[in-house]
């Protein structure tokens, strides 16, 4: 069947059920509620003063009821200098647990040595936002039998409300965490800001360990996440590699063309007439996207302006501006830090939020439904606007569904900023290769070559002109680019689908087949 | 790199086959120069080539390559005599001339980077049109002086005004040299704003980050164009009734200021209706 996008979608898969094509951003939010039912979450009880307190992470596995089957689910706060989820697999592998679903928010380069668990049977279903490196390539190229589902984080959360991913057993990392559970991730010798996506995790997994290399005195403050959700407590070492978790700052990028595009970029968000008191932003954490964070820093004490809100994974330059008093307050999700963990745990206007709070659009309003202004990088956009995040020009997997689409459905201006090629291989084209992002949810794009807006808005587009910037028709910019790169040859791919790209309302916007290998 | 050279909002573009190119790559960087000249849109910036010295192997193959493409401009380095310029004006032509082109499309800017040419600079600026620009090549000068390079530009500050008096004699553009710290924009800034004051009216980059600060020096202010406008309104009122010297705001102006005035509207590409 196709979806509203015109990609084709089957109907039912084994391993993961029927399926539903993606219909629009809103069409399924416009009811006011949710089709699927919700599960409740676990019931439990203890006994006073009994011991959480394990002798190591294999002794809480062990308590943990290990089965065939089990969905196991972590979160990547600890980004690339995660250890605990390879530990764990490798503990539940040696143990002879077979056909686990490993469920976590997202994957980094340093779990790349769970291949040897996907080739064996060990690992039989994924969910998560992104996957990366060796992971992604062998995906790519059909190592799983059953399809990877990569949602957004605000879906992740909507998936584990329905049940869809029905966590057996969650392990929670925590910089920091007391002998009942209670645990952050905000300060400690391992500390990584915020521990916004394990929350939902703590509340519906059937068994919760925390892991910390930090047990301090009873009880931890803050209770980012609190103990009448956790089951099982360890104390390790290390949980990771420090020097990959969160530490420094971040610093703004030196590169020429990324700073162009920002710049640029700055200049459309200026006169989008959007740029006003009160206004609400969101950026990425590195690259162009970090960048205009710069240049609109520049612009508000210009125009002397103070926003409300900073939302989402966040810098130590999203920090220094709430630190020069140019917005209210920060919603933060992710920290990408040292600078950042030391703002939350001090600044009572840096604020700890959940990915449900987030981003699940099925609730009373996530935060992402009142953002203004969201910068958002890209691997491809079509000429339709679709975005892809998810898939290279080389047909691996290697990005992340992230807050991309989540933010963008919500925000009054979302603004796509790349480069119009990279090395060889253009960026924009007649049809990206995986549709992450919906068109309708993009109002402009912007290149080192010129700003493309969304026809769909025609005001922004005036007011961009207006204002006598570079504006283009994305199709003149695509032959443009084509003229410079040339057209790459098509990837070959087979008709078995390696990965559902599922929206964050739970439908599918797209789905990735496996690459032929050369 | 170069396909990437005109989105930056340089006012002109250099693309080097000299200092920057091993010698072993000489042939192939001029490939692929020609090459990109001929398929690359530079937007609105001017296209340079710097080619070798004709006393280098690679000088006259440079120009039987890069003429044929009428780029906006020849760059010539380490230039220090007029005859030298002639030499090399000659060549060009007979080019030109196999391929049925004009001799005043083309022009050439012609870099200053010895203590020769400092001397001879006048005569290299003055004695031919095609010749639009002279710049100075401060990293070489210095090694040509055996003196080291240093912040203040003391080493070279003699060479930088004779330069410039040059350039104004012959009323031709003058270009100051790179800042080669990329990371020290208060230091490109303060450089910069030196060469202006001195009369350069322009300045090389070797990184695009530097090009914002360098136009930033450069472009008339608003305040500026605004005086200088109605400057030159009043100007053209009172030569229309015969006033020679008149005065804006009490202010005596006469004509130095009139024409320092048209010259920064030129630059803002303003004109007085």
């Amino acid at each position: 069947m196709l979806n509203s996008l015109g990609r084709e979608i089957p109907e039912y898969i084994e391993g993961i059920g029927k399926l539903e094509p993606f219909q629009g951003a809103l069409t399924k939010l416009r009811k006011g509620w949710m089709d699927e039912p919700t599960i409740p979450a676990p019931n439990r009880a203890y006994l006073p003063h009994q011991s959480k307190l394990c002798t190591s992470l294999e002794d809480a596995i062990l308590r943990s009821n290990p089965h065939n089957g089990m969905t196991v689910s972590f979160h990547h706060h600890l980004r690339n200098g995660d250890v605990l989820l390879v530990q764990t697999l490798t503990i539940l592998h040696n143990l002879g647990i077979r056909e686990i679903t490993l469920a976590s928010s997202s994957l980094n380069e340093c779990h790349d040595p769970i291949l040897t668990y996907l080739k064996d049977g060990t690992v039989t279903r994924i969910f998560s936002s992104g996957i990366r490196s060796q992971l992604g390539r062998a995906i790519a190229l059909g190592v799983l039998d059953i399809p990877v589902v990569i949602h957004s984080h605000g879906g992740r959360v909507r998936s584990i409300h329905t049940g869809k991913i029905h966590i057996d057993l969650a392990i929670i990392a925590a910089s920091a965490a007391d002998c009942e559970g209670n645990a952050t991730g905000s300060h400690g010798k391992s500390a990584f800001g915020s521990i916004g996506y394990a929350v939902i995790d703590a509340r519906y997994a059937k068994q919760v360990i925390v892991v910390t290399d930090n047990l301090v005195n009873y009880p931890c403050i803050p209770l980012s996440i609190s103990q009448n959700f956790i089951d099982l407590v360890v104390v390790v070492d290390s949980i990771g590699d420090a020097s990959q978790i969160a530490t420094g700052t971040t610093r703004i990028t030196n590169s020429p063309m990324d700073l162009r595009i920002a710049k640029l970029a700055a200049d459309v968000i200026e006169h989008s007439g959007f740029f006003e008191q009160g206004f609400s932003f969101q950026v990425g954490a590195g690259g162009a996207s970090l960048a205009v964070a710069k240049f609109i820093r520049e612009k508000m004490k210009v125009k002397g302006l103070k926003g409300s809100f900073m939302l989402g994974g966040i810098t130590s330059y999203c920090v220094d501006m709430l630190n020069d008093g140019l917005f209210e307050t920060i919603f933060d999700v992710q920290s990408f830090d040292a600078v950042v963990s030391n703002s939350l745990l001090n600044n009572r206007r840096h604020i700890e939020i959940q990915a449900a709070l987030y981003a699940n659009p099925f609730n009373s309003g996530c935060i992402t439904n009142k953002i203004d202004v969201v910068v958002l990088g890209a691997l491809e956009i079509d000429v339709d606007f679709n975005v892809n995040v998810i898939t290279g020009s080389e047909g691996n997997i290697r990005g992340a569904s992230g807050g991309h689409s989540d933010t963008s459905s919500g925000a009054k201006l979302t603004v796509v900023v790349c480069p119009s090629f990279r090395g060889r291989i253009p960026i924009i084209k007649k049809r990206v290769h995986t549709i992450v992002t919906p068109g309708e949810s993009v109002h402009v794009l912007v290149t080192e070559r010129g700003i493309c807006v969304n026809p769909a808005f025609k005001e922004l587009e005036e007011n961009l002109r207006r204002a006598g910037l570079n504006v283009k028709d994305i199709h003149d910019l695509e032959i443009e680019v084509d003229e410079i790169t040339g057209i790459p040859a098509p990837l070959e791919y087979t008709d078995k689908i390696v990965g559902l790209v599922e929206y964050r309302d739970g439908t599918i916007i797209d789905v990735i087949h496996q690459l032929k290998e050369k | 790199m170069i396909q990437q050279g005109g989105v930056y909002g340089a006012d002109s573009i250099l693309l080097d086959l000299e200092d920057a190119v091993a010698l072993n790559q000489k042939d192939a960087a001029r490939t692929l120069v020609r090459n990109m000249i001929q398929v690359i849109d530079f937007y609105d910036a001017e296209v340079c080539v710097r080619i070798n010295h004709l006393s280098t192997p690679f000088g006259l193959a440079d120009l039987e390559a890069i003429v044929p493409l009428q780029p906006s401009a020849i760059r010539y380095p380490k230039t220090e005599s007029a005859e030298e310029v002639a030499n090399l004006l000659q060549i060009i032509e007979k080019i030109e001339d196999q391929h049925g082109l004009p001799h005043n499309k083309m022009t050439l800017h012609a870099m200053i980077e010895t203590a020769m040419g400092v001397q001879n600079v006048f005569n290299i600026a003055s004695q031919f049109a095609r010749v639009d620009a002279i710049t100075i090549g401060g990293q070489d000068l210095t090694a040509d002086m055996n003196i080291v390079y240093t912040p203040d530009g003391a080493g070279i500050d003699f060479a930088r005004k004779r330069i410039v008096m040059a350039a104004k004699a012959s009323h031709i553009d003058v270009i100051d040299t790179v800042f080669p710290d990329v990371n020290d924009e208060e230091g490109l800034r303060r450089e910069t704003e030196y060469a202006k004051r001195i009369g350069f009216t322009g300045k090389a980059v070797i990184n695009p980050r530097q090009i914002e600060i360098i136009h930033a020096v450069f472009t008339p202010t608003e305040e500026e164009i605004r005086k200088a406008y109605h400057i030159v309104k009043e100007f053209k009122k009172n030569s229309e009734a015969g006033i020679g010297v008149f005065a804006i705001d009490g202010k005596m102006i006469d004509a130095p200021i009139v024409t320092r005035a048209e010259y920064i509207l030129r630059l803002a590409n303003v004109t007085v209706g």
